[in-house]
């Protein structure tokens, strides 16, 4: 099943799709697919891949031409996502920047923010963190205890963050702290960007399950920045701090999906070479696996198709996230007993091969961008209107 | 291709809906889930002659309204809704569909007209006792008399085969499988026995034919490509009508969660019910991406695409359905478990019409052929 975007979409459509030919060799060709949200693989390879986009003007394609952006539309922006991943591109070193962070500074940054970082975004010269979660706020993120005073014209950070996703590179920080000492819950918090380096920031590594450093706990001791780096109002950081979280990731969802295709697609093959087709249990399983990531094709594609009609999407693009995250562990089980003995060894240096670090990372996505816990009441709640359960 | 409802498609769904809240009430189903003949024909004629719905797919030339598959998408989301008991799939989505696949364009041009307009009540009869769905399940024996063809032997779990004016009967011929129109109001050797069946909102019958006169459609022994388009067809509607029908079963689940309190607060607030309700939910919106792959595959013609779409949507959302129905009862509790309460009807429904086309394992199987795996 295929897109048409229309022809006005089909010329740029068109030149991705050379630009790719061209561009998308090499190196790059050999990590096809390579890394993922919480998957640190290859980076240096991949950061080099950003560069090669940015170069080509590819990264912002929706941001405004003032900032580095090519000035076009969402149309644009979603026929790139699906371009992107039919293409199987590395996974972008920083898409936490081009996602998340760059669409909150043009909602919400005021235009000396916008002017001094979004250009380097789109350059790829500035790596960022995202700084919220922390050991006593994850889900709960109103519970954030990282606090921020003012002195003088800067502010000053003491607190502790956590899970920030390449944490190790970044060079800029975007924190969610608390403002005001005597606040609670969700009100009194501001959304500050902090330099990484100074003498006030320390950043560990944390090795994840697939043996991997690619996330950090951030230790903040007097750290400073300065008054003008608030995004949106001071004390206004839960609004400034929803909108990020809220910022629609349906196109986000649909190179990764495509990737889960290939896993299914592999998997076949796998157990075709392995002779598991003719285990009926088995062959149940296979098939539907196939169907799950066929589904989840189909129900990004339909997201995609409200959004292009300039409609709201419907709840499939809520429902999206909870059911691709299920599925692909499922699917990763799969891969794992089709392998077999052989899925037990790793290489040395515990180096995992593509099944073994696709199902031990597809751990964390049910747990990151929102659990599926925290998916249920969202589609329990907003969606199905049921009553909110206590909360204090 | 599109990927999305038009606005033309959402003001037919209005409309329909807005119909079926007036003539497929809970009484009006409970009513003909307990008459015999199990529906109405005053809100059938209304069916056909305020919104067209029989004849919406079927070619202008034939009498319909030429509209599309998503069109008719619509109208089976809304009856599987409704839970309507009327023969809608039997006449549109087995019966009109096998015509306008046969290779006769004398025998649509006569026929078809007649289901546009509502006047006739038609069905598919291809399973036998055996219940397949595939080639080797049709037996039933039709040989060339000296005044035509004459079909002898009997089929079973008919869809509303007890009321149908026009049986369109798969049966086997020398030359191999062959499709034959009987028309039940003057048919010699043909006998109807309605079978009492689990789900009450759509009867099934046994036929048996002895030396039945009938009529060859198209080729002699040609039929079974046409049949097995037929049936992709009937799985794709089947399936949205199965969505809608778990829509609603939640709807009512969602409502009673709402209100039903214990331990002073309403057990939609609790995670045990509130996560249950948001998973229904999510079987519910994957399959209605695969209902409506099967929908827009339909529309875009492509036969792999159609094959393929087809047997995913039974496989996915005939277990989606009895899954999201029987746990609607769960979220009823007692209540859910009474004769009184409309989950059970939902439960029926979603149990029988898993099988209606055939089993979600055997979907699974025709997709698995289909891929290559």
């Amino acid at each position: 099943m295929e897109v048409d975007f229309g022809p006005a979409v089909r010329d740029f459509r068109d030149e991705l799709r050379d630009w790719f030919a061209d561009h998308l060799v090499g190196e790059f060709a050999e990590h096809r697919g390579v890394g993922g949200p919480t998957d640190g693989a290859a980076w240096d390879v991949r950061l080099a891949w950003d560069r090669e986009l940015s170069a080509g003007n590819w990264l912002g394609v929706g941001w405004p031409k003032e900032y580095g952006g090519r000035g076009l539309g969402l149309i644009e922006e979603i026929a790139f996502e699906y371009e992107y991943a039919r293409a199987n591109a590395p996974y972008r070193a920083t898409v936490n920047a081009l996602d998340l962070l760059g669409p909150m500074l043009l909602a919400m940054g005021d235009e000396a923010q916008k002017k001094r970082f979004l250009p380097p975004i789109l350059a790829v010269e500035e790596l960022w963190g995202q700084g919220f979660s922390e050991p006593g706020a994850g889900s709960d993120l109103a519970s954030v205890r990282t606090r921020a005073e003012r002195d003088g014209d800067q502010w000053v950070v003491n607190g502790q963050k956590v899970w920030t996703s390449f944490g190790v590179h970044a060079d800029w920080l975007y924190v969610l702290t608390r403002t005001d000492p005597d606040s609670r819950r969700h009100k009194g918090l501001t959304l500050l960007l902090l330099p990484t380096d100074q003498p006030g920031v320390e950043i560990r590594p944390i090795r994840n399950l697939a043996g991997q450093d690619e996330f950090a706990e951030v230790f903040l001791s007097d750290a400073r920045t300065g008054a003008d780096m608030a995004v949106g109002e001071v004390g206004q950081g839960w609004r400034t701090a929803m909108a990020t979280l809220g910022i629609e990731r349906g196109t986000t969802l649909l190179p990764q999906q495509l990737g889960f295709e290939r896993e299914a697609e592999a998997l076949i093959d796998l157990a075709r070479a392995r002779g598991a087709l003719d285990d009926p249990m088995l062959r149940r399983r296979i098939v539907d696996a196939w169907i799950s990531v066929r589904i989840m094709r189909t129900t990004n594609l339909r997201t995609i198709a409200e959004l292009t009609a300039g409609r709201t999407p419907g709840p499939q693009a809520t429902t999206a996230k909870l059911y691709a995250s299920t599925r692909h562990q499922q699917l990763g089980h799969l891969a794992m007993e089709l392998a077999g003995p052989a899925g037990q060894i790793v290489g040395e240096d515990y180096e995992l091969d593509t099944r073994q670090r696709s199902f031990l990372l597809s751990l964390a996505e049910t747990i990151y961008g929102g659990s599926s816990e925290i998916q249920r009441n969202i589609i329990g709640e907003l969606l199905l209107g049921l009553p909110r359960e206590p909360r204090p | 291709m599109d990927l999305t409802f038009s606005e033309e498609q959402h003001e037919l769904r209005t409309v329909v809906r807005s119909f079926l809240t007036r003539h497929a009430t809970e009484a009006d189903v409970r009513r003909l889930a307990a008459d015999p003949r199990g529906h109405d024909p005053w809100i059938w004629r209304r069916m056909a002659t305020e919104i067209g719905l029989q004849g919406l797919a079927v070619p202008e030339e034939y009498g319909g309204s030429g509209f599309g598959y998503a069109d008719l998408g619509v109208v089976f989301e809304e009856t599987g809704r409704a839970l309507l008991c009327a023969p809608y799939f039997a006449t549109v989505a087995l019966a009109a569909e096998a015509l306008l696949r046969c290779d006769d364009e004398a025998a649509r041009a006569e026929l078809l007209p007649g289901i546009a307009s509502g006047e006739t009540v038609a069905t598919l009869a291809l399973t036998e006792d055996d219940g397949r769905w595939d080639e080797l399940g049709i037996r039933l024996n039709a040989r060339a008399g000296a005044s035509g063809w004459l079909l002898t032997g009997e089929k079973t779990y008919v869809p509303d085969g007890h009321l149908a004016d026009l049986l369109l009967v798969a049966a086997r011929t020398p030359a191999g499988i062959s499709l034959f129109a009987v028309t039940t109001a003057d048919a010699p050797g043909l006998t109807r026995t309605p079978l009492p069946t689990l789900d009450q909102t759509r009867k099934q019958a046994r036929v048996t034919f002895a030396d039945t006169p009938a009529r060859l459609l198209g080729t002699d022994g040609t039929a079974w490509p046409a049949l097995a388009r037929t049936l992709a067809t009937a799985a794709v509607l089947l399936a949205v009508e199965q969505v809608g029908g778990a829509a609603a079963a939640l709807d009512t689940a969602v409502a009673y969660a709402k209100i039903r309190e214990q331990y002073g607060r309403p057990i939609g607030s609790f995670q045990g019910i509130k996560h249950k309700c948001a998973d229904m939910l999510v079987e519910i919106e994957s399959a209605r991406s695969a209902a409506y792959a099967g929908l827009w595959a339909l529309d875009a013609g492509d036969e792999t695409e159609i094959a393929v779409a087809a047997a995913l949507a039974q496989a996915f959302c005939s277990e989606a359905f009895t899954k999201v129905a029987a746990d609607t009862i769960q979220v009823h509790g007692g209540i859910g478990f009474t004769w009184e309460h409309p989950a059970h009807l939902y439960l029926k429904r979603a149990k029988s019409s898993e099988v209606l086309l055939g089993t979600p394992a055997y979907h699974r199987e025709l997709l698995a052929a289909r891929l290559g795996i």
